[in-house]
């Protein structure tokens, strides 16, 4: 089956190569079979891709340890559903897993899209191609997932124990699936550019990509999230490591692409900034790879070191080239059709929100890269770790969540005075009472205050929003406050499902102020010990120690050290941290014992308890107990935020044909003779 | 009727195997200890559990301790800062021992500054979790606000241009000039517009 595998790698190396050079050389005008050819290599090359991953997963459900790849990252007693993720836990099957999806996306946009764009699909075919080709090249040259061992150990590694997570199984395909689907996206924008059509198609052409694309990078993200809290057990879920904020870039330059769409769908301006947020946010998700993979850059997420970054940096530094100069050459076709009219517009609003998204992924980017500059410039190595990039971006975060409340109540075009007064007052009393609770009760971290107060403005927005179009609703059809809202979200989706996404940002921002009230301690207890601590709400917890046990589980010896939790001195059960010390099925030793963090969680607070160890192998055991607050909230927002998504993007409803319309709307403005008469 | 699941029967086993490897200790104080009573048994298998862990002491949870090994970062490799690392990661020998250096040097009477100052001059500079807000680091901490900065001003010169240069369109047009709509057309865009408007 590897040499099956291997097969299909050259043979879409072939392929890939052939269908980009014709798709890009542009011989196939006037030649409908020819590029009826370039298009079926898409499908050629994903068929290829398919085969290859089955050979591949083949390996490891077979238990095939001469596969080095296989012996690597499974045992013969890891779990089925680990060993079926371990096609992405290393690199090298990580690049077959990015390399299928690819092929599998390029063919969906190929059999989706509407034969209107039929003149640009060769183009999107070609760079699709040669995207693909590039990991398979990458996968043939620098790491091969179907290399083989000169020996065939009895069993293999094992799985990293941090990676034998539900959470590892989900989090990575979500991950890869948002910064691939970036590719589609980038492969219109460029088949737009090759081919002159720069008006808004491509833009409709691509909405439902980009929208998927930010979805499941916002699903990735808050499931690394997640894995990082429950898994690492340092008892946060964000670290400012390279690799999170890596995630973190495409993720922000979407955001803006996703606001500034809207004006040029609606106007006909920003054209030339989107083209770039597009190519930008596809060169930030070949960044993310490259600092995932090259080792340049320390994390602890990082695939060993390889030279695999090399190929990437090349890519990179090609495909940002090629790209601008191509954008370059139409500058002059990109001109806005439409100037802005007022400062106090939501198309003024929205260019300050993209100017704070682009802002702070620029400042991140700057962070993440600024130990290379510092080495480079001075020849001193620093660390730039959380403190720093809390101090540079919390600041620009609280102004992009006032920028969440503040650009819904601003009109198209120009608001008027009293629109502005009669738009902001309710959201502004909610703020300003907020800020009053806040500070009333003994609130005195500034960067909190001013997170809770925003948040409390940005709800007020949202809520009268909400509020006013149900009622409205309520008046004209004479329908229920609840079938009103349901209708009023449901014919327009696009607009409510949004209003839902800020409000899961409003839910992460106001959840990401519990950590700074965060608590921890160490204590060493024996069996019946208790030791207590105040929580930041009030109440006070009585830990008491159980014991420890020992006991065997499936590939694994666990240490399981057990704890009676009373809080305000009512029972609430038993928490149980874990040490886990994995074993192959030879019964050795495969990796350093892991951590099992025990947490239970409520609205207010998660308790969260790990069990550091024993003293002199005895029961007496060493635990950190943390208390965190509002961290059920982070899980929440991004539920909220997923489901406004999800909305946003829901196939189908009065407004999927209005936005072509509302576009030439846009063009239309153009005849302000008419419009001034 | 009691239920034996799977878990404690392992357990269960787990501590008869300890019990019969380890004559004459209490198989009782092992499993189920009694609360108050404080008897420590011993582990079947100590190795399973990690290294041997130092009893954590009154000093470990000093606000103090933890906000000055907040500022420094182990130099195991792992990004963590000491407090962290020590807390998180039980197979690191590293973040203890520096641990142990925090405490040694505040009993030497060092306020929070001088022990970060001594970890600079013994590690370097890459020993701060954040490089120190001077020279050429200044860089670090006021390039991005400022460009923000800058780039908001610039595009606030850019939109007063183009929104004067389109109000200027606009008074160009001679007053009689003859709209290139049809009715039909400004009838539709008007019906667009306030569709616009109302999003």
């Amino acid at each position: 089956m590897t040499l099956l595998g291997q097969f299909c790698l050259w043979i879409a190396i072939l392929v890939g190569t052939w269908g980009a050079f014709v798709g890009f050389s542009g011989r196939w005008h006037g030649r409908p079979a020819l590029a009826e050819a370039v298009i079926r290599s898409v499908y050629a090359v994903f068929g290829l891709m398919v085969v290859a991953t089955i050979c591949l997963w083949q390996g490891l459900i077979s238990h095939d340890f001469n596969i080095e790849y296989v012996a690597g990252y499974t045992s013969r007693n890891l779990p089925t559903y680990f060993i079926v993720s371990a096609l992405w836990a290393g690199q090298k099957g990580s690049l077959l897993f990015w390399a299928v999806v690819l092929s599998l996306f390029s063919s969906l946009a190929q059999w989706l899209t509407s034969a209107r764009y039929r003149a640009m699909m060769p183009y999107v075919a070609a760079t699709t191609l040669s995207v693909v080709t590039f990991f398979v090249t990458v996968m043939v040259f620098a790491a091969n997932p179907f290399e083989r061992l000169p020996f065939t150990p009895p069993d293999g590694r094992g799985l990293n124990p941090q990676l034998q997570n539900i959470g590892m199984v989900i989090h990575p395909p979500m991950l890869y699936l948002g910064y691939i689907s970036i590719a589609i996206p980038f492969a219109f924008a460029i088949a737009a550019l090759l081919s002159n059509r720069l008006d808004t198609g491509w833009i409709h052409a691509i909405r439902k990509w980009t929208l998927m694309s930010w979805l499941f990078l916002s699903i990735g993200i808050t499931l690394g999230m997640w894995w990082a809290y429950v898994e690492l057990g340092w008892g946060g879920y964000w670290a400012w490591d390279p690799v999170e904020n890596a995630s973190l870039l495409p993720w922000l330059t979407m955001s803006a692409f996703l606001h500034s769409v809207m004006i040029q769908e609606k106007r006909g301006m920003l054209k030339r900034w989107n083209m770039m947020l597009i190519v930008g946010s596809f060169l930030l998700s070949i960044f993310g790879t490259f600092i995932t993979r090259s080792g340049v850059i320390a994390s602890v997420h990082s695939f060993t070191q390889s030279n695999v970054g090399y190929f990437f940096l090349a890519f990179l530094v090609g495909a940002a080239v090629l790209s601008f100069t191509l954008l370059y050459t139409r500058w002059d076709r990109l001109e806005a059709e439409v100037n802005l009219e007022s400062m106090v517009s939501r198309e003024a609003a929205f260019l300050f929100n993209n100017l704070l998204f682009v802002g702070v992924a620029f400042s991140v980017l700057w962070g993440t890269l600024f130990p290379i500059l510092s080495e480079a410039v001075r020849g001193t190595k620093i660390t730039v770790g959380p403190p720093f990039f809390n101090k540079v971006n919390v600041p620009m975060g609280l102004l992009l969540l006032a920028l969440t409340g503040i650009g819904p109540l601003i009109a198209w075009r120009k608001a008027s005075t009293a629109n502005l007064k009669r738009q902001f007052t309710w959201p502004v009393v909610t703020g300003v009472v907020v800020l009053g609770i806040a500070l009333a009760s003994g609130m005195r971290h500034f960067y909190s205050i001013m997170a809770l107060s925003l948040g409390g403005f940005v709800a007020g927005t949202l809520t009268q929003e909400f509020a006013r179009g149900t009622r409205a609703r309520h008046r004209m059809y004479n329908e229920s406050y609840p079938r009103a809202l349901a209708h009023l979200v449901a014919r327009n989706r696009r607009r409510y499902g949004g209003y839902l996404v800020h409000a899961g940002m409003l839910i992460y921002f106001v959840a990401f102020t519990g950590m700074a009230f965060k608590r921890d301690m160490e204590a060493t207890l024996k069996p019946g010990d208790s030791i207590t601590m105040m929580s930041p709400f009030g109440h006070q917890y009585q830990f008491t120690h159980v014991g420890v046990s020992q006991y065997e589980s499936l590939n694994r010896v666990v240490t399981a050290a057990s704890v009676e939790v009373k809080k305000d001195g009512k029972a609430v059960g038993i928490m149980t941290s874990e040490k886990r010390q994995h074993v192959d099925s030879f019964g050795r030793p495969t990796f350093e014992p892991s951590t099992e963090v025990a947490i239970r969680s409520n609205l207010q607070e998660d308790l969260y308890i790990v069990y550091a160890g024993s003293v002199q192998g005895s029961e007496e055991a060493v635990y950190r107990f943390t208390i965190n607050p509002l961290v059920l909230w982070v899980w929440l927002g991004g539920m909220v935020l997923v489901a406004g998504g999800l909305i946003t993007m829901w196939p189908g409803g009065p407004t999927a044909h209005g936005a072509p319309r509302r576009a030439q709307a846009g063009y239309g403005v153009q005849l302000t003779t008419a419009a001034s008469k | 009727m009691s239920v034996v699941t799977r878990r404690s029967f392992l357990a269960g086993l787990s501590v008869a195997l300890g019990g019969l490897a380890a004559p004459g200790r209490p198989v009782r104080s092992q499993q189920q200890p009694q609360a108050g009573q404080g008897e420590v048994g011993t582990l079947r298998d100590p190795a399973a559990a990690g290294p041997p862990k130092a009893p954590a002491t009154a000093r470990d949870n000093e606000p103090f301790i933890q906000s000055v090994e907040h500022r420094i970062r182990c130099t195991c490799g792992c990004n963590l800062d000491v407090y962290t690392c020590r807390t998180t990661d039980f197979t690191c020998s590293t973040s203890p021992r520096m641990h142990r250096e925090v405490l040694a040097l505040q009993d030497q009477g060092k306020n929070a500054d001088e022990i970060v100052a001594a970890f600079v001059t013994q590690y370097g500079e890459q020993v701060l979790m954040a490089p120190k807000p001077e020279g050429f680091n200044l860089a670090g901490y006021l390039v991005p606000g400022t460009l923000l900065l800058m780039g908001g001003a610039v595009l606030t010169v850019l939109l007063r241009r183009r929104m004067r240069v389109a109000a200027a369109e606009r008074v160009s047009v001679p007053a009689d000039s003859t709209p290139v709509a049809t009715p039909e057309e400004m009838a539709r865009l008007n019906r667009e517009l306030a569709d616009s408007e109302r999003e």
